[in-house]
């Protein structure tokens, strides 16, 4: 099973690039790689087990990715015009 | 070395490469172009994993729909302005250092698994397969996803509108 | 018609209204005269203006008939079909699963039905969600008919009784989890109804988070049960002995105890009343906050297997109860008194339930639910009339001017504060008489409770009704669409106390023998309390002025509410943020000065505390909270940065002890 490893290692790329970045922009691209690193997973294992589920919720994971980017990148728009920055260290509300 | 090996090294390389690049470029157009490699490097491989149907939806999905989503949303902010600030915040060691135990844990949790043995898959074709799937034993689900697209996108317009 | 087999339509009514109101209210119903301008505006009755009078324009005053009425269906549905039987129907498989090993190796299938389930105890909550659930739909009608905004009110109010339902018809616990976290939604919209406030919307916040802790515990829960007894269904849960039972009820309770504004996780509840009075009535007093004792009732053949859980809930109770009812004494602001005195009547509650009286616990629900409901609406009813004002000090001799709202807020008064003969009465005493049964110290606590009540509640009614008038408002009664369904409440709260033994046997208990004793006790303590309180602000006004200057560290400590929201604000709110420092100092100049002045108080007082034990104990204690303090936040407070990444770090770290813990347990 290398596809696992293929899987962990595109994981590992996304969430260093998640946790590292500064640019929002990048940081959806990772989540987008973290989401297509899950997919490889289930696609790899509907594979060994002979079972089309897993295929199915690639699919789901597909549409959550299409619904986060369009929302994501629609807060982005937003933050853009209210703050004029794309930097999310300069972002820090999300608190209580 | 058989042809399949060869296309998994093959994929798998552009799939990876493409990740580190798109993690790793100062310009967000850069960033896109490698995410579309590494995208279109995990659609050979579902491909190889006989999933047709998800390759050509990874392909139109991935590829046609949120790259070029990203590809607006760059034209429409002006990036370049942050082209010459810092790319990784100051505190970039933890977060690699923290991604790379959880990595190594994972690695290892992975090597002691130990797998049922395979099965093959029933002889209908992938897509056939894939459909009878999806609209019986998962019809609720798919029906929630459709909603949930909807608000998204409902939702991406409302945030993204110009206050009147 | 078979009410039986189409109990699912239950349910549908009011999401019928719900989505109605939500797709087409803005543009259907809506009244641009109102609509304009009046958002926002909390107090919003034109001074003598009768609203019955007012002309009415486009079709906005068909939302309340309209959802009211889907209510009303839904209500005589589940009338049917409680009268027809029990029944139990799984509509649809939701997701289909797949099999996982449990902890003891067998495969367990996570398989999560839509179905509902009739039984005794969901057909009590079902006639009481929808029945009071109508009333105050009926009720908002008039109290809400000059805000804005007023279809997403109805849209609210109706999708709250949808997931309320949902939460109680449900048939296992996945589907109830399913309403719990609806009504919680619905809870967070209404309270945020006039959202352009921002204590509204903060209150609205913190009740959502708050629930969010208790929910952890009910998530975690459900995991502990599937893997022990591979099935979610209450009717296929066989309750047996099991080594990780105790941690399932455990969590459970957690989740019980957040939905129900129980110590500690009860301050959410008394900021909730920023949303409008009738929400107040309906869901944080009469239905929503009662789904947690619901949740134990439900889950009582696991609880009565793990007796030291059981026990828990009866010390959280009794300690809510008392605690809560002291905070209600000195409240200036109605709706928080009757929301205290709700948090400690939950409290009595959940003492009902730790001591195994589960059904007496049930059973205060009910009554609670007419009582409360009706004094929260007749509260309304007063602030409706004073045109927004909420403060007792600037109230006063209404009984004349509201003799509609006077005569039931007086019986709704009565039968809260136990008064012989009425429901609080009874369902109160089948508590005392079960915890009595159990531990005296129990039946102590509850009984300190009742005194407590009659008297919190008698100062609430002389206040407000009674002596001279304080304000300056145009006083009027309120129309007869709001004081109707406060009479028939009434009816509730006068009757329902009366059908103790046949609710009991309805659930298939067997209550306690009853005890003169107690009931004398009872009765006795109810008529003191009130008694009290009519020497104190009627009989000689101004004693209650002298009681607080001569005991000064008990009243600062109930004013600020026993510190509660203060610790959280200072642990989880500010602790966390950067300033940490600064509010070590606010925390030693409010809380611990407090506490040292209240030592150096009670050590004056009684002369028996030496001065070895100021120095020693005293300052120790001071300088170790201090410290405590001051090193707990050390690392606590980079958890709350405020920076979306440094939460993705939090998670991926705890993704890495997972696994890493998963390599321990392997290994």
């Amino acid at each position: 099973m290398h596809y696992v490893a293929v899987s962990l290692a595109m994981l590992l790329i996304g969430t260093v690039g998640l946790l590292t970045r500064r640019n929002i922009v990048i940081i959806l691209m990772s989540i987008e790689l973290i989401l297509n690193a899950v997919n490889i997973n289930l696609v790899a294992f509907s594979h060994h087990h002979g079972n089309a589920a897993g295929q199915v919720f690639a699919i789901f994971v597909i549409a959550v990715a299409v619904a986060e980017a369009a929302v994501g990148l629609g807060i982005l728009l937003a933050l853009f015009r209210n703050r004029e920055t794309v930097q999310v260290d300069e972002i820090d509300l999300l608190k209580w | 070395m058989n042809l399949e090996a060869l296309f998994f090294y093959a994929f798998t390389a552009l799939a990876l490469g493409g990740a580190l690049l798109a993690i790793t470029r100062r310009s967000a157009v850069h960033a896109a172009i490698s995410l579309m490699v590494s995208l279109l490097g995990v659609a050979g491989l579902f491909l190889l994993l006989k999933a047709e149907f998800l390759f050509v939806s990874q392909i139109i999905l991935y590829i046609g729909g949120i790259l070029l989503l990203f590809l607006f949303v760059i034209m429409l902010v002006n990036l370049d302005a942050g082209r010459g600030l810092r790319q990784f915040h100051q505190r970039w060691p933890i977060g690699a250092a923290v991604t790379a135990i959880a990595g190594v844990a994972f690695a290892v949790l992975w090597s002691r698994v130990q797998l049922p043995p395979a099965q093959q898959m029933p002889e209908t074709g992938n897509v056939e397969l894939v459909a009878d799937t999806l609209l019986q034993d998962y019809l609720v689900p798919f029906e929630v996803v459709s909603l949930l697209l909807l608000v998204a996108v409902v939702g991406s317009v409302l945030l993204a509108r110009k206050r009147a | 018609m078979n009410f039986l087999d189409t109990i699912w339509l239950i349910p549908v009514f009011p999401l019928l209204g719900a989505v109605l109101m939500m797709l087409l209210g803005r543009h259907q119903f809506l009244d641009p005269q109102v609509e304009n301008g009046s958002v926002g505006h909390h107090h919003h009755h034109d001074r003598g203006h009768d609203q019955d009078l007012r002309p009415r324009q486009g079709s906005r005053w068909l939302i309340g008939p309209l959802c009211s009425g889907f209510v009303l269906l839904s209500f005589l549905w589940s009338l049917g079909a409680v009268l027809a039987g029990r029944t139990e129907q799984v509509l649809f498989t939701w997701v289909a699963g797949l099999p996982f090993p449990a902890f003891d190796g067998r495969m367990v299938t996570l398989a999560a039905d839509w179905g509902y389930l009739l039984d005794p105890l969901s057909a009590v909550m079902i006639l009481m969600v929808t029945g009071i659930g109508f009333l105050i739909h009926v009720y908002s009608i008039a109290y809400m008919a000059h805000d804005g905004g007023l279809y997403r009110y109805f849209g609210c109010l109706n999708l709250f009784v949808f997931f309320m339902l949902v939460l109680v018809m449900a048939n296992n616990y996945l589907l109830l989890f399913v309403g719990w976290e609806g009504v919680g939604l619905a809870s967070y919209l209404l309270i945020g109804f006039y959202f352009k406030r921002k204590p509204a919307s903060d209150a609205a916040i913190k009740a959502f988070l708050m629930n969010r802790i208790g929910d952890a515990g009910y998530l975690m829960a459900l995991f502990f049960l599937l893997s022990i007894f591979g099935t979610l269904r209450f009717t296929e849960i066989e309750a047996a002995p099991h080594p990780l039972l105790g941690w399932a009820t455990l969590l459970l309770l957690a989740g019980a105890v957040g939905k129900s504004a129980q110590l500690p996780l009860f301050t959410w509840l008394p900021d909730a009343m920023e949303g409008p009075t009738p929400v107040s009535a309906l869901m944080h007093a009469a239905t929503m906050v009662t789904a947690g004792v619901y949740l134990i009732v439900r889950a009582e053949p696991l609880f009565r297997l793990t007796p030291e859980v059981g026990s828990l809930a009866a010390a959280i109770g009794a300690a809510t109860a008392v605690i809560a009812a002291s905070i209600a004494l000195v409240q200036h602001d109605i709706k928080k008194v009757l929301a205290y005195s709700t948090v400690s009547q939950l409290g009595l509650m959940f003492m009902a339930l730790g001591v195994g009286a589960y059904w007496a616990a049930l059973f205060h629900v009910v009554t609670h639910a007419f009582f409360k409901a009706q004094l929260f609406l007749g509260a309304g009813s007063v602030i409706h009339a004073l045109d927004g004002e909420q403060d007792l000090r600037f109230m006063g001799g209404l009984r004349h001017q509201m003799p509609q709202t006077f005569r039931t807020m007086f019986i709704g008064t009565l039968a809260l504060a136990g008064w012989p003969g009425l429901a609080g009465f009874f369902s109160k005493d089948s508590i005392l008489t079960s915890a009595w049964a159990a531990s005296p110290a129990l039946f102590g606590a509850g009984l300190f409770t009742a005194l407590l009540t009659a008297f919190y509640m008698g100062r609430l009614l002389f206040l407000t009704f009674f002596g001279a008038y304080r304000g300056d408002q145009h006083v009027h009664e309120s129309p007869k669409r709001m004081t109707v369904p406060l009479w028939v409440l009434s009816l509730g709260s006068i009757g329902a106390g009366w059908f103790a033994t046949p609710f009991a046997a309805w659930l298939g208990a067997t209550p306690e023998p009853h005890s003169w004793g107690i009931m004398v006790a009872s009765g006795a303590v109810a008529i003191a309390g009130l008694g009290i309180a009519y020497h104190f602000y009627i009989g000689r006004p101004g004693t209650a002025d002298r009681w607080e200057e001569s005991l000064p560290p008990v009243a600062r400590l109930l004013r600020a509410r026993w510190y509660f929201d203060d610790l959280y604000e200072l642990i989880f709110v500010r602790g966390f943020a950067r300033q940490g420092g600064a509010w070590l100092s606010a925390w030693d100049r409010r809380v611990v000065d407090g506490a040292v002045n209240g030592a150096g108080w009670l050590a004056r007082r009684t002369g028996a505390v030496s001065k070895w034990s100021d120095t020693w104990i005293v300052d120790g204690a001071v300088n170790f909270t201090a410290i405590a303090v001051k090193l707990s936040s050390f690392p606590v407070r980079y958890l709350q940065t405020g920076l979306a990444q440094s939460y993705a770090l939090l998670i991926v770290l705890s993704l890495a002890a997972m696994a890493g813990w998963y390599l321990l347990r392997s290994a």
